[in-house]
């Protein structure tokens, strides 16, 4: 059982007010609040322990690069995976998948074929559309089904010998649909093809075991994980990463610089080409250390308890219409009220304390499969209560009586 | 015709008259269903002004030497704000609209009531209409 108001407390933000109201805070989904830990750690490095890492000889460098390795082996234990040096920093899921599709880009021929789906963050589909135009490989897109899951028997007929790569999302950010993503995985290595997955919305609310999942590549970002902007995280397996050449040419990358050719420097630091946000990525640890205390399954327990509760609230309010409506579901509730625009909603709730994403949320393609301009969203974290549900109930209900 | 200066002070004493947001919003709602649709025609990719959040159309016309502003949005109190708008700026001259000083948004606080994403609209719209002014000028 988890002793919410005990997490609460640990988060300084929830207790201000915004326009005169307590803060309700259901924008997790684009990034959660951050524990008093992740904010000291980050404040501390500053204060006690700058110095660049990986460089100098003297104390504060070792002192930093030694925590800064910390939050890696930290972060290899929390995903399974099978080396540390599987797991390089970048800043932020974006970068990760960046990296991928720049380096696959040289992997590739004219006549083979990338897979993503419907349901992709832009982010997750723009650097493939540019790694295709670039090598001449063809985009293959997973439809969605009308509940908001992908349409496994269409990935079937996609699947072929031209297939290199699958690249879905574990958890989509605008519907709440978990992924069966082992699933895909097993059947894209039936054909030889990688696979990448992008954790975003999953890695603080899903166990992850890289090794059982098998995944060739799955990144995710710090900050959907009550850990500081600018980090992220992208892990490969082993082969995988060696096989992609570097993303990025500096310092920290290299083993040896001559005019008349560089050699590389082994993985992780291939990769990490530059000073990283060494502060960020030492905070990143406290955040890792607040999930795994409260244990990330007892997190998913809870949040799937809020999600049913308000689903059931919010189906109450006549004319909704939720968009995600399969049975596994992560803590996201996207919907719209009859006649009214999302924007409206959202601009009227806010001044009502309450915090929601409306938009397109970054997935245009979901937005036209629907025919809608955008959603209301509510995403949730474990610090969020019943309670809090209620008042954002009550602030739609509020913004549906203005606006009819 | 009244002149764009006397509407202004017109807005701003309807807008004295609310006590807190709600009354504000409300009336900006009303004032978005209000406001006269757009001709379909007129609803064309070039008209359209997109914003991360909402669309808006405008159509601008000249008429006896004037311009006469229509517009619609998908969200209402985007209409509404644009009602304001047309309401201060439609059927004035072209060099009086290029003019315009249009601090009434924010002595009447749209602009701080307004999210930040929702006021860059509200700057895109307000040079919209001057740009088509500037066009029918001559």
């Amino acid at each position: 059982m988890l002793d919410i108001n005990k997490i609460r407390a640990q988060f300084p933000i929830l207790n201000r007010k915004v326009n005169g109201k307590e803060l309700v805070y259901f924008d997790n989904g684009a990034t959660t609040q951050k524990p008093q830990t992740v904010i000291d750690a980050e404040a501390n490095y500053y204060a006690n322990e700058n110095a660049n890492i990986h460089r100098g000889v003297h104390f504060l460098s070792g002192l930093a690069t030694d925590k800064f390795e910390e939050t890696r082996n930290t972060i290899q234990a929390f995903i399974g995976a099978k080396h540390n040096h599987e797991i390089i920093f970048t800043k932020g899921t974006t970068d990760s998948i960046n990296l991928v599709a720049s380096g696959f880009r040289t992997l590739l021929n004219k006549g083979d074929e990338i897979i993503i789906s419907e349901m992709e963050h832009h982010s997750n589909i723009v650097p493939w559309q540019m790694c295709c135009e670039q090598s001449g490989a063809k985009l293959k897109v997973i439809p969605l089904l009308d509940n908001g899951s992908l349409d496994i028997n269409e990935f079937d007929n996609l699947l072929s010998e031209n297939t290199k790569l699958v690249s879905v999302t574990h958890i989509s950010n605008a519907l709440g649909t978990i992924n069966d993503i082992e699933t895909i995985i097993a059947k894209a290595h039936n054909f030889g093809a990688k696979v990448m997955i992008d954790g975003a919305q999953a890695a603080s609310h899903i166990a992850l075991d890289m090794q059982k999942l098998d995944a060739d590549f799955y990144c995710f970002s710090a900050h959907k994980m009550f850990g500081p902007t600018g980090v992220g995280v992208l892990y490969g397996k082993e082969d995988s990463l060696n096989a992609l050449p570097p993303y990025q040419g500096g310092g920290e990358m290299i083993k040896e610089v001559s005019f008349s050719g560089t050699t590389y420097a082994e993985l992780p630091h291939k990769f990490e080409a530059g000073t990283p946000n060494i502060a960020g990525v030492i905070a990143f640890k406290s955040a890792i250390d607040f999930i795994t205390e409260l244990g990330v399954e007892t997190i998913a327990k809870y949040e799937d308890e809020l999600l049913q509760y308000a689903t059931s609230e919010i189906r109450k309010i006549e004319g909704v219409k939720i968009f995600g409506t399969t049975q596994n579901k992560s803590g996201i509730i996207s919907f719209n009220i009859d006649g009214l625009h999302p924007y409206d909603i959202g601009m009227i709730v806010d001044k009502l304390g309450v915090a929601i994403r409306t938009g397109h949320h970054c997935t245009q393609p979901i937005m036209q499969r629907f025919n809608i301009p955008g959603t209301a969203r509510i995403s949730i974290a474990v610090y969020n209560t019943k309670a809090e549900v209620d008042v954002c109930i009550n602030a739609i209900k509020k913004a549906k009586q203005m606006l009819s | 015709m009244e002149t764009l200066k006397d509407i202004q002070t017109e807005i701003v004493e309807e807008f004295e008259m609310f006590d807190d947001w709600m009354q504000k919003y409300e009336y900006i709602i009303d004032l978005g269903k209000e406001l006269a649709t757009i001709e379909e025609q007129y609803k064309t990719e070039d008209n359209l002004i997109k914003g991360c959040q909402s669309m808006v159309w405008l159509h601008a016309e000249k008429q006896d030497g004037k311009i006469i502003y229509t517009a619609d949005s998908d969200a209402i109190m985007t209409k509404g704000i644009i009602a304001i708008l047309i309401r201060v700026l439609s059927g004035q001259q072209a060099t009086e609209i290029i003019s315009a000083d249009l601090s009434f948004i924010d002595t009447i606080g749209l602009k701080e009531q307004l999210s930040v994403t929702r006021a860059n609209g509200l700057v895109s719209m307000i040079k919209k209409m001057k740009l088509y002014a500037l066009a029918f000028q001559n």
